[in-house]
């Protein structure tokens, strides 16, 4: 299990580094000028070409972009492992504190948002399996099944319209962090997480309803039936831990659409979180920011994915001793 | 009187095709000790029979409809499918080794999880126990090391050896009747032999009685006292082990014994000849024969008349047909 | 035992061979599937629907999707504009009928150009193994590690414009790496039949047995993927569009749509909330025929229920 853990941890930090050079290369090969925002800035008109090209060029050494991409790239990289994430140019203060500022909020709707998208899927899967072919699991596998097209912006909005408007139980908008004030603070977060977690919840039931009723086709839970076990042992003991093999891989991609949805919740309930500073920081074109922050989208996946292999390998004795 | 005693067992599937009668009137009885054998093709019914018997049909689709299943005085096909008086049964007094050794195991728990599971249920060991019990299930079937293995989980088991611990599960309750249902076909011939010889033995030793359900005649002529031969849904011919292969009356089955070699037999002396054709489709059979239209024996009342029922044509020995081989 | 004469041998016909299971065609088995179960029929009209409004969109549509007609701007339902208008004045429904247009070139474009990227990334790893088979795996590891909509945002927004084809070259990125995935667990497990090797036997090179072998196999999957993933990719569309970096204005997109009515959700909720209802029942349809496709084909599901 050890060298299975190492294996892993090795492969994560390999694809980590590739994830830094993908998003290197993309922001700085695709065209479009990296220093158009500061230009911008620098004129104070919005109009870039009031900038010479003198002043140009010293802008690009002064930014280091004069040099070879490989030599740009160990730059970055270099700054980043002292702890450095360069400085944003729109708002002219340190990437690092202005992640450090927003990282937390993102941290803990998303961690909500992926324990209700989870767990309750899971749940709502398990039960349909259960009840297959009742109506309680054609409702619920329906509801599911639309619940996957649903637009989480457009769900968030139908919230704030119905349960914030209409009928006034929750605020429209806005954030108040836990640690400041923990039942303000919930309010706030209802309605954004019930507009992520539909989705996640979605997705997880179908795919639990169908490994649940994949693993009940199989030859082991009829052995089990025929120990003459009841259906509740079967159920916990043969099933799920099988059932949930194929569910827990699956775990890395709810996380990653539950982050890519809160993106869109920050900004539908403008939340001050990473999503909202990336997708400023792609209007203002502050490319540094855009690349550090999603640089820390990728690394949040990549440790994740590092958990759901070792949850994977606890659960599969077929993984852990290969 | 017989430990357990089928009558007429009917199971039905309901298929998208339609109607599939998988056992048709199906009776047989199973006495203390003895080693049964239930032949035929693929398809023939004998699984269906032998899971109906462990109520252990799903469904849907399939439906026991009709019967009788006298197991200690009690008609099994009355109870709840997995109500408690059926899961006290199940797995303590019946109990089954199923076909394929590589996937009847559960993939996720250790050896030990699976054969204390039954111990822990059935017996009312307490864990220690148990798994004590467990090592020495194991050493009986054969499994080396088992104070080790104990703790393994099926992967690291050759498919032989996990036969061998589903041997193990199905005796560990001191069951009175054993349904193996195909318990050799997935494994190699040198380790076949070995399991038939094991369980064997430990049958006999344990005085437990043991109903092989199988297409191999091979195994039956070696091990069984007694032979039903099915065919389509039903039983066409049974008896002792000797008269069926000595002196077969049912067209079917004379034609299922000239079909394989004889072992020792020298080459040349007997051609071996096929049935021809194919086993019937089983949805919306007709009424006549279900082996008539690869009959080479029938004669002009089979295509008017319906399948006959078993009648006795010696001392123990039953066939369903108008025409009797040897009677000829 | 006698030895039957060849004679007494029953014919073909009287073998009970015409009694084998019925034979149906493999297209009546799947139209049986595929139109029986209500969810699936639902699902394969409103994509037929939606196909009907984009071809006939300049037909069906009441007015002109662009033009502004700011005196009857921020209007409610009525006789003339069935599902009011926007804050510019443009017909709410005639942009929902043209959105069906934007919605299904970008889609099909951005779902193929993935699928053959992907798809044939995939084959490759499958086919070669050794370190084309690492490499490919870890590229595709690396575009999953970023969330799709993510990198679809890095690529969109970092290439300023916002034309269609910006936008379908970013979603297109987004589909490679689970498309490159399944295709090479699907020709893998594929490559693991005894008939490839058949192939392989009678000396077939390794781009025919790919072509002839693999791929059609591994084909029915993939038409699954295809049809599934302009759901995904529509709604990837309307949230890049929503965030303001996607399709432009005036260019009548759902996600678009969805994002100008925001501010005039008090007072006229249908200007954002219909384009939403729009896109649902687009990703609700393909999603649904996708499933019915794979219901039809999957031999496992075959005769269950």
């Amino acid at each position: 299990m050890t060298a299975y853990i190492i294996r892993r941890i090795i492969i994560g930090l390999m694809i980590l580094i590739l994830v830094t050079m993908l998003v290197f290369l993309l922001v700085r090969l695709l065209p479009g000028d990296p220093l158009m925002r500061y230009m911008a800035n620098f004129s104070g008109t919005g109009q870039q070409n009031i900038m010479s090209p003198e002043q140009h060029e010293a802008l690009l050494k002064e930014f280091g972009l004069d040099k070879p991409i490989p030599v740009q790239y160990w730059d970055w990289i270099s700054k980043i492992l002292r702890g450095d994430l360069g400085q944003s140019i729109g708002v002219g203060q340190p990437i690092s504190k202005l992640i450090a500022d927003v990282l937390p909020r993102t941290a803990y709707i998303g961690f909500l948002m992926f324990i209700v998208g989870t767990f309750g899927g899971i749940l709502v899967g398990i039960y349909c399996a259960l009840r297959r072919g009742t109506w309680m699991d054609n409702t619920l596998t329906t509801i599911a099944n639309i619940g996957m097209t649903v637009p989480v912006f457009w769900l968030g909005i139908i919230l704030i319209y119905v349960f914030a408007y209409k009928l006034g139980w929750f605020p429209m908008y806005g954030w108040v962090a836990p640690w400041d004030d923990f039942w303000k603070s919930c309010t706030y977060v209802v309605l954004p997480i019930s507009a992520v977690a539909l989705g996640g919840i979605a997705g997880m039931a179908r795919l639990t309803r169908s490994c649940m009723l994949e693993v009940m086709r199989t030859d082991y839970v009829r052995t089990a039936w025929a120990k003459g076990l009841r259906e509740r042992v079967i159920v916990i003991r043969h099933q799920l831990k099988n059932a949930m093999i194929p569910v827990v891989t699956a775990l890395g991609g709810t996380l990653g659409m539950i982050l890519g949805g809160s993106v869109f919740i920050e900004t539908v309930f403008s939340i001050p979180g990473m999503g909202r500073l990336m997708v400023n920081a792609i209007f203002e074109y502050d490319y540094q920011v855009v690349q550090a922050s999603a640089l820390i989208f990728g690394g949040i996946i990549i440790f994740s994915n590092l958990l759901v292999d070792i949850a994977w390998g606890w659960l599969d004795p077929r993984i852990r001793f290969s | 009187m017989a430990l357990l005693d089928v009558q007429d067992l009917q199971t039905y599937f309901h298929t998208e095709y339609g109607l599939v009668k998988a056992a048709d009137k199906v009776s047989f009885h199973v006495n203390q000790g003895e080693i049964i054998g239930l032949v035929g093709e693929s398809g023939c019914g004998k699984s269906v029979s032998i899971l109906s018997i462990m109520r252990l049909i799903p469904s849907p689709p399939g439906e026991t409809v009709g019967g009788k299943v006298i197991f200690e005085g009690k008609d099994l096909l009355k109870f709840e499918a997995n109500g408690p008086q059926m899961r006290a049964i199940r797995g303590s007094k019946l109990t089954m080794i199923f076909q394929e050794p590589m996937t009847s195991l559960n993939p996720v728990l250790t050896i030990s999880r699976q054969l204390t599971e039954t111990l822990e249920l059935h017996l009312d060991m307490d864990k220690h126990s148990a798994r004590e019990r467990a090592i020495e299930l194991l050493r009986m079937v054969g499994v080396p090391d088992a104070a080790r293995r104990v703790d393994d989980y099926p992967h690291q088991f050759s498919g032989g050896m996990r036969q061998r611990v589903m041997i193990a599960i199905a005796l560990s309750c001191n069951p009175t009747i054993i349904f193996a249902d195909e318990p050799t076909t997935a494994v190699d011939v040198t380790t076949q032999a070995q399991l038939l010889e094991l369980m064997k033995d430990l049958v006999t030793r344990l005085d437990t009685s043991l109903v092989i359900v199988t297409h191999n005649l091979g195994v039956v002529a070696r091990y069984a006292q007694r032979i039903y031969v099915m065919y389509a849904g039903r039983i066409i011919e049974s008896g002792l082990s000797e008269n069926i292969f000595n002196h077969p009356r049912h067209p079917y089955t004379v034609g299922l014994l000239n079909s394989v070699p004889k072992l020792g037999e020298r080459h040349g002396t007997r051609k071996l000849i096929p049935i021809y054709g194919l086993p019937p489709n089983l949805i919306n059979m007709p009424t006549t024969c279900a082996f008539l239209p690869r009959c080479t024996e029938k004669i002009g009342k089979c295509e008017k008349e319906p399948w006959p029922e078993l009648r006795a044509v010696d001392k123990d020995h039953y066939i369903s047909c108008y025409v009797d081989i040897k009677g000829k | 035992m006698a030895e039957k004469p060849e004679s007494s041998t029953p014919s073909v016909d009287a073998m009970g061979i015409t009694a084998a299971p019925p034979r149906r065609s493999e297209w009546r088995r799947f139209s049986r599937v595929f139109f029986g179960r209500k969810l699936y029929l639902i699902g394969f009209i409103i994509v037929v629907i939606i196909f009907l409004a984009a071809i006939f969109a300049p037909l069906i549509a009441p007015y002109d999707p662009i033009k502004n007609d700011l005196p009857s701007r921020l209007q409610n339902p009525s006789t003339e504009h069935w599902l009011g208008t926007d804050q510019l004045g443009r017909d709410i429904l005639s942009r929902i009928i043209y959105g069906t247009q934007i919605s299904l070139i970008i889609g099909f474009s951005a779902v193929f150009s993935s699928a053959i990227i992907g798809a044939l990334m995939g084959l490759a790893a499958a086919h070669f193994g050794g370190w084309v088979f690492a490499v490919i795996m870890r590229v595709a590891d690396v575009l999953m590690a970023l969330p799709a909509i993510i990198l679809m945002m890095l690529i969109a927004g970092m290439m300023k414009g916002g034309g269609i084809w910006i936008v379908v070259f970013a979603l297109s990125f987004g589909g490679i790496a689970p498309m490159c995935r399944m295709m090479c667990g699907m020709a893998l497990s594929v490559k693991q039949n005894d008939y490839v090797l058949a192939g392989r036997a009678i000396g077939m090179s390794n781009w025919r047995i790919m072509l002839t072998q693999i791929f059609p196999n591994a084909f029915p999957p993939l038409i699954v993927g295809l049809t599934m993933g302009i759901g995904g990719v529509v709604l990837g569309e309307a949230g890049l569009s929503f965030l303001g970096i996607g399709v432009q204005a005036p260019t009548p997109s759902w996600g678009g749509m969805v994002m100008d009515g925001q501010r005039f959700l008090m007072t006229n909720p249908l200007i954002s909330t219909l384009p939403g209802v729009a896109i649902m029942l687009l990703v609700f349809g393909f999603n649904m025929v996708g499933d019915g496709i794979r219901d039809a084909i999957d031999p496992r599901l075959r005769g269950v229920i």
